[in-house]
């Protein structure tokens, strides 16, 4: 029964014009810019994050408790609603008060933002439990060695750093692509979204929504692969166990 | 039994007399009051009119009670299913192994709303072409949405969890599963007096995370048409027109649910006894 209702619909999938595989494929394109874009915003948040609650003053870290545990407390959709509107809001603020028009903001720009914000808070976390990883002496003799902090930090705590960190960047990657699906709720068309659009436009449901979790999937494995390939090569030089 | 009773406990409950000691700290006194003023600004200014009303109201308290329920339930019936599914993946045959741990990866590898939308509108679409089944008892489940949200959260639990199951069957030693087979105690009884329990305790700290992840993803249920707390707040918005205030109570809202979770889940595990060295 489920097969035979599928497949009467699945010429709707093709690429060409009739079909829309061609409109899923660019949603799908669309939740992987918005993944890198906020993956590699929460990296950097995550990193300042890191060294804030490790090397900040006392009024930095306290902050900083308060960011990571207030955006892990709260839902990822309601954290999204309330900082698609409020970032929308506070850049049109600006623009008026500057004397310019209110502007269209695209919706790839305040997803990356918006969820980049998100992973930052998980970021931090992840790397601030990497950096504590880092066997301390290493650190001591780089500055033992006269570098300065920020040579330090280049040279050897990010990269002995990074094998502890990837297995957890990995996970946030997923949950990244992910979360991509929550900004279908603010109307932005990432593949959950036009996925939405084709099915109710045909009424063919299960045919969409199964084609899209397959993407998802694939999107999914081929990640895991990388991952498992960077994961390797940061951790090249370290000594296997039992050998 | 005394040398339980004696036992250290490791997960020792902060006292509420040093929590509150933390607080007084001049610095964080001066975030303490800044953070009060930034309250009392939302509070006054903000426009909480429709708070008052009593259609609100109800619809407030209803769709609380219905993201606990699912809370409660999704997490039930999810450890349930995620007991087989970790202990098929760790010591199952490969036929039984495989399909657990396919099972898994589908359900992390795409999102949860995506599942939902498939559940309900994708296979629940289907439902009617089959003859007959309008007038069949089934139909009424079939058509309510919030037994697909149950169903869908339920699936994706037990995916995260069954993970989980998967490693703490694997660490409980195995001295301990030798021992009681050398007893004669039989495979069930193993299982359920030495081998689950260990496992629990063991996942019991992951758990309380993965409770506040579940509450988290609950809201999703609401692009189902069910009405819970996210599904009365976003009614309220369109309703009134207002744009932050029903947000900042969602989140507080959920806050406070996080709160309790991680209250209970430290009373769970001081209930059991750990050595520590």
């Amino acid at each position: 029964m489920l097969a035979l209702a599928a497949e009467s619909t699945w010429p709707l999938l093709a690429l060409q014009p009739p079909g829309w595989g061609a409109v899923l494929l660019r949603g799908l394109w669309n939740s992987v810019l918005i993944a890198s874009g906020a993956f590699g915003l929460g990296f950097l948040i995550g990193i300042a994050g890191a060294y804030g609650k490790l090397y900040g003053g006392p009024v930095a870290k306290d902050l900083l408790a308060v960011y990571t545990t207030v955006v892990r407390a709260v839902p990822e959709l309601i954290l999204i609603l309330i900082l698609y509107f409020a970032v929308t809001d506070a850049v049109n603020q600006i623009m008026v008060a500057m004397g310019q028009e209110k502007i269209e903001i695209s919706g790839v720009a305040a997803g990356i933002v918006v969820l980049g914000v998100v992973q930052g808070a998980y970021m931090t976390e992840v790397l601030r439990g990497a950096i504590l990883a880092v066997p301390v002496g290493q650190i001591e003799a780089g500055r033992a060695m006269g570098m300065s902090p920020l040579r330090i930090a280049r040279r050897v705590t990010l990269p002995l750093m990074l094998a502890f960190a990837v297995p957890g960047m990995a996970n946030l990657w997923l949950i990244a692509t992910k979360d991509t699906a929550l900004l279908a709720v603010v109307g932005f068309a990432e593949l959950t979204q036009v996925t939405r659009q084709a099915a109710s436009t045909t009424k063919a449901f299960f045919t969409f929504y199964a084609a899209a979790g397959v993407l998802y999937l694939i999107l999914s494995i081929a990640s895991t692969l990388i991952f498992s390939r960077i994961e390797a090569r940061a951790r090249r030089g370290q000594r296997v166990m039992g050998r | 039994m005394a040398e339980t009773r004696t036992a250290p406990v490791t997960a020792k409950p902060v006292p509420a007399a040093s929590m509150l000691s933390q607080l007084l700290i001049p610095r964080r006194l001066v975030m303490l009051g800044i953070a009060a003023v930034l309250v009392a600004l939302i509070v006054i200014y903000g426009r909480w009119g429709w708070l008052a009303e009593p259609k609100y109201q109800t619809l407030i308290v209803r769709g609380i009670t219905n993201t606990l329920i699912l809370l409660v339930l999704t997490m039930g019936i999810g450890m349930a299913m995620a007991i087989p599914l970790g202990l098929a993946q760790a010591v199952g045959p490969w036929w039984l192994a495989a399909p657990a741990r396919g099972f898994c990866g589908l359900v992390r590898g795409t999102p949860l709303l995506l599942q939902l939308f498939l559940l309900y509108y994708g296979i629940g679409s289907l439902f009617p072409g089959i003859e007959g089944i309008r007038e069949s008892w089934m139909w009424p489940i079939l058509r309510d949405a919030w037994y697909y949200a149950i169903f869908g959260l339920a699936i994706s639990v037990a995916g995260y969890e069954g993970e989980i199951m998967r490693g703490a069957f694997k660490g409980v030693p195995h001295g301990q599963l030798e021992a009681a087979k050398a007893m004669g105690v039989p495979r069930f009884t193993l299982f359920r007096r030495i081998w689950l329990p260990q496992a629990l305790h063991k996942v019991l700290p992951t758990l309380g995370g993965e409770t506040v992840l579940t509450l988290k993803a609950t809201p999703l249920v609401a692009m189902i048409t069910v009405v819970d707390i996210y599904a009365v707040a976003s009614r309220v918005r369109s309703e009134t027109l207002i744009t932050y205030e029903p947000l900042l109570l969602l989140a507080l809202v959920y806050v406070v649910i996080t709160a309790g979770i991680v209250v209970l889940f430290r009373r769970f595990e001081s209930l059991f006894p750990t050595r520590t060295a």
